[in-house]
């Protein structure tokens, strides 16, 4: 039983950094993309994922500057205030760095109930700062974008992986 | 003798003081951006760099869209025609009196030497998407500071006001709608003339009319139009109607709320209002400050 839990980890190729923009760009777009009504309390904050992601498998290549950039563009983009995410995003990367030989140590399940818990902390960053500014409780369907995101997270590590998988040479025995 | 780590295991300062670093300057960051806003051409530097992926991320819906309005079927379109050609003619009635209006209401004004009504200029734009920030009311339009768009300018549609530009950057605009939390609009009851404040509630759909007494003559179906009387949005713009007036004997204040007219959760295009208007002096701030020392030689 333990042993089904714990991640069989695949021998990856070395991330090239211009994949790592290449997906922070991507997800930024997801984001801008005219989401409104019901879609936007149901859309993931895929700044969020891709942040929190390239922080648990790639360290030592994304983090803080990283994360508190996109954090400022997302600001901007979304006329909030001006830090809200990028103080978030900030507290986010540090828990992903933090975290990380912890959550890659399992694998499915188990991993995506660290992810979720990890993104409603940076829901929760932004709602006390929103709440400190003087703005309303928006209600708890504010909470499910996490929750969404968290589904996506298997997908999204399969996708951002395939293209570290090693060729496999036919030649070769 | 002294153990350093080898150069490989350097990796700068620790999680935790890289942390403190940036949780620092975002809060700095928070602080000078909401309470003196310091940082607003840094904004405006980061709003240039975000504007070409906003561009591309609100392709894919305008397309959408051009290609739903390519294959609009033959009877929608004679629909709207013999709609239009309809309100063409009733609207060209309300012309022909709207003119002979206007230059007896000029005539008037001048022989009692008042000032002269601005007539409105309007910029048309389009909205691009609705701010994803579920805490307020806000949307982006396609058109900004290079445009002549300036912050605090009304934005309406064909119904009525929906907001205000709160925001200007190089080729976007942000606009506050009237239903944001924050935003207040000066109104006047069109049946009476009452003056009064209208707030948003930061729920689409409903206004509220703040510190009214319990005996003022507000009615459900009332049309609220803006008074002018800031400075900032033009006289006689349809603002909401009145939905619902409660008034309870154990409160001070009645509770009046609205639904606005204009088209705010709804559009596509809205119009801005860019002409200004030449508002008399304020009165000076002398008398001001004398009110305020008063009581303190007294």
């Amino acid at each position: 039983m333990a042993e089904s839990r714990i991640a069989h980890q695949e021998i990856l190729l070395p991330v090239r950094a211009g994949f790592i923009a290449l997906s922070l760009i991507a997800a930024l777009l997801l984001n801008l993309l005219p989401w409104s009504g019901a879609w936007l309390w149901i859309k993931p904050d895929f700044v969020a994922l891709a942040v929190l992601y390239w922080c648990i498998e790639q360290p030592r290549k994304v983090g803080f500057v990283s994360a508190w950039m996109m954090g400022l563009i997302m600001d901007v983009a979304d006329g909030t205030l001006f830090g809200q995410h990028a103080l978030a995003y900030s507290i986010l990367a540090f828990a992903g760095i933090v975290l990380h030989r912890r959550v890659r140590m399992f694998s499915g399940t188990p991993q995506v109930l660290h992810v979720v818990l990890l993104l409603l902390m940076n829901d929760l960053i932004v709602l006390a700062i929103r709440l400190m500014a003087g703005a309303d409780f928006p209600g708890l369907q504010y909470f499910i974008g996490s929750f969404v995101a968290a589904a996506l997270w298997l997908p999204l590590g399969a996708l951002l992986r395939l293209p570290q998988r090693p060729r496999l040479d036919p030649d070769r025995v | 003798m002294e153990y350093s780590p080898p150069p490989f295991f350097k990796t700068g300062p620790s999680p935790l003081a890289r942390l403190l670093i940036f949780s620092a300057l975002s809060l700095a960051f928070l602080v000078a951006d909401n309470r003196f806003n310091y940082l607003a051409s840094l904004r405006q530097v980061a709003a240039v760099v975000v504007y070409p992926l906003q561009r591309v991320a609100a392709a894919p819906a305008s397309i959408v869209r051009r290609i739903g309005d390519f294959f609009t079927t033959h009877g929608s379109l004679r629909e709207d025609n013999a709609r239009l050609a309809r309100e063409g003619y009733e609207n060209a009635a309300l012309l022909l009196q709207l003119n002979a209006l206007q230059a007896e209401n000029a005539q008037l004004r001048e022989l009692l030497d008042a000032r002269q009504r601005l007539g409105i200029e309007l910029a048309a734009a389009e909205v691009l998407y609705a701010a994803r920030d579920p805490f307020t009311r806000k949307v982006v339009i396609d058109r900004g500071s290079q445009h002549d768009v300036r912050a605090g300018q009304p934005v309406v549609d064909n119904h009525g006001l929906v907001g205000q530009v709160t925001r200007a950057y190089p080729w976007l605009a942000e606009v506050t709608l009237v239903t944001d939390k924050g935003q207040f609009v000066p109104v006047q009851n069109v049946r009476n003339g009452l003056r009064a404040v209208l707030s948003g509630t930061g729920s689409d759909g409903a206004l509220e009319l703040r510190f009214i007494p319990l005996n003022a003559d507000f009615q459900s179906g009332d049309e609220l139009v803006t008074s002018g009387i800031d400075g900032v949005y033009p006289p006689g713009l349809p603002v909401a109607r009145v939905t619902n007036v409660e008034r309870r004997a154990d409160q001070i204040f009645a509770r009046i709320t609205g639904a606005p007219l204009g088209g705010v959760a709804n559009h596509t295009h809205v119009l801005i209002v860019t002409g200004s208007r030449e508002l008399p002096p304020r009165p000076a701030e002398e008398q001001k400050q004398a009110r305020g020392k008063k009581p303190r030689k007294s």
